[in-house]
């Protein structure tokens, strides 16, 4: 069985798009959707929900006004400033830490679990699909991203599929660590810009840094030819593969406008790239 | 002021509006901040070329056990609510990477067995630019939490001066630190059908931080009429809409701002600044 995770760096690169013409030219994997507080995988491959299920990844704290002697004790150690005056707790800002239950000399101040998104396992036309919403300001985002993709894993398991596709979050913080850490390859997608690169070189060092193989893909690389260059010469000089370059084409917008991938839409340059693509990815694979 | 530019897709063209307010507001002779809130991957800098007059390292404050102190009790294991420290057979074990610094293991060790040991999240730099004060966050690779060093970005607002917050995408705890406090919020998109799932998901979150907001849609002229119909149903104000053009986007990928290249953008961005301005007095006095 093999995971490939594709990521970005910089938002807004292509990530979903690229996976959900790779979930169909797969024909069978799994799909996690990591991207979970800002999932869109789901409005291409229109999952029919079979199992739903709710995530509490941690708890906040409760003040009982009731029993409450107003001391200040928790406010003074509240690092975070979740803590009113009249100590009434901000769940947006409370960080579950239980300092504030600690100390309350009272037993005023509890911890109650958090019901904080919830998650999904789906049948797509190309096959299973794992996917979750974290609920609005909320937080652990990486155990929610290690959920679906521990999920994703059992299923391919079991139904002895050899291939788990992983749609990726943005930035380098705790959700992308969540998705990189331990998967056989990842799949960076730039963009030929200053900020792309410079976004690379960041994700690039961070899955690096928790040892996973990277390919590089530039897409709407017919922005910048120039740029798209300059990130092929930093990826040689770091030996990374670029095994491809998709043109910018209002195609793609197309296609997901009418809620299809883009090697669905029909002939297209951009669809004979991303099945290029998608056959040097899965040669890497082995 | 504090005017936040979020949005829940990436790649709609948040750094391209706040680097551009920015600019408007110092080109009227304005105090302006532009404080760059997404550390995992901050661009503004691309764009704003600032020269950088200082870089300070940020740390957070995690557990460094003094072993002739520490009797192996557990009570530092039962207070942490991360498993950033753990005791086994009266062996305390931490792991810095998952430690939230809320310091209730330092609080509650009975033997003051625990010291603060920093823990570097990342550096912080400041600079000037054009009239713009600027200060981004950068995070360390490989470290999972960003907010406390968003919150040390936060720390330089001025509060006489107009504060320009260009905020990480999505919807969870990064982009809650970055615009919380905010007496504004623009919400930058794009028509095509991620681009409004991603809006909707903003939407619930700036309305349950209880923040006055309006949309801006980018490259308004691609993608179908779903994010105008959702913002009409809605009654949300739509403050902008800036067409497509490809002199823009290349111009985007060769690290230069819209504003120097079109100069009808120095216009479309006063007028938005001056929207945003009259809306956020509004909502401080509501």
């Amino acid at each position: 069985m093999k995971e490939l995770v594709v990521i970005s760096g910089k938002g807004g690169t292509g990530k979903t798009s690229i996976v959900a013409s790779f979930a169909a030219l797969a024909g069978s994997s799994v799909l996690a959707d990591c991207d979970v507080d800002a999932a869109d995988l789901h409005l291409v491959l229109k999952p029919d929900i079979k199992q739903r299920e709710n995530f509490s990844g941690g708890r906040v704290a409760y003040i009982d006004p009731d029993i409450c002697m107003h001391c200040d004790r928790c406010r003074e150690l509240c690092r975070f400033d979740a803590i009113s005056e009249d100590h009434v707790v901000d769940t947006v800002s409370c960080e579950g830490c239980a300092v504030c239950a600690f100390a309350c000399p009272v037993e005023a101040a509890v911890m109650k679990e958090s019901i904080n998104g919830e998650w999904f396992i789906s049948e797509t036309r190309h096959g299973t699909m794992v996917h979750a919403r974290l609920g609005i300001a909320e937080e652990n985002s990486g155990k929610l991203v290690t959920l679906v993709r521990n999920q994703a894993k059992r299923i391919a398991g079991e139904k002895n599929l050899d291939m788990i596709i992983v749609d990726g979050s943005p930035g380098i913080g705790c959700p992308v660590i969540a998705s990189v850490t331990g998967a056989d390859m990842v799949l960076i997608v730039t963009e030929p810009t200053l900020s792309g690169l410079h976004d690379l070189e960041r994700v690039a060092d961070l899955a690096d840094h928790f040892g996973a193989r990277i390919m590089v893909c530039i897409n709407k690389a017919d922005i910048n030819p120039d740029m798209a260059d300059r990130i092929e010469a930093m990826c040689v000089a770091r030996k990374i593969p670029v095994p491809a370059r998709i043109e910018y084409n209002t195609v793609v917008t197309a296609a997901q406008v009418e809620g299809l991938s883009v090697v669905e839409f029909g002939d297209s340059n951009v669809a004979n790239q991303i099945r290029a693509l998608w056959s040097d990815v899965k040669k890497q694979l082995g | 002021m504090i005017i936040s530019i979020a949005s829940g897709k990436g790649g709609t063209g948040k750094t391209t509006f706040a680097t551009n307010l920015s600019l408007a507001a110092a080109g009227r002779g304005d105090r302006v901040t532009l404080m760059d809130c997404d550390v995992e991957e901050p661009n503004s800098h691309i764009f704003i070329k600032p020269e950088i007059t200082a870089t300070e390292k940020v740390h957070v404050q995690c557990p460094m056990v003094i072993e002739e102190k520490c009797t192996g009790c557990g009570k530092c294991g039962e207070v942490c609510q991360f498993s950033a420290i753990v005791v086994i057979n009266k062996k305390v074990l931490t792991f810095p990477e998952l430690c939230h610094a809320c310091g209730g293991c330092f609080e509650f060790c009975p033997e003051g067995a625990i010291m603060e040991q920093p823990r570097e999240v990342g550096e912080l730099q400041t600079g000037k630019s054009r009239g713009v004060d600027f200060v981004h966050g950068r995070l360390r690779v490989g470290e999972a939490m960003s907010p406390p060093l968003i919150r040390e970005v936060k720390k330089r607002l001025e509060p006489d001066a107009i504060n320009i917050i260009d905020s990480p995408p999505g919807t969870s705890c990064p982009v809650i630190e970055s615009i919380k406090g905010s007496d504004f919020v623009l919400l930058v998109t794009e028509p095509t059908p991620f681009g409004l799932n991603d809006l909707k998901l903003a939407v619930e979150m700036v309305r349950t931080l209880g923040i006055p907001f309006a949309v801006g849609i980018n490259r308004s002229d691609t993608g179908n009429s779903g994010v105008l119909d959702y913002c009409s149903e809605e009654s949300i104000d739509v403050f902008v809409e800036v067409p497509h053009d490809r002199n823009v986007a290349e111009a985007y990928s060769r690290g230069e701002i819209a504003y120097d290249v079109v100069p009808e953008y120095a216009g479309i961005f006063i007028e938005l600044l001056e929207k945003i301005e009259k809306a956020g007095k509004a909502g401080a006095e509501r």
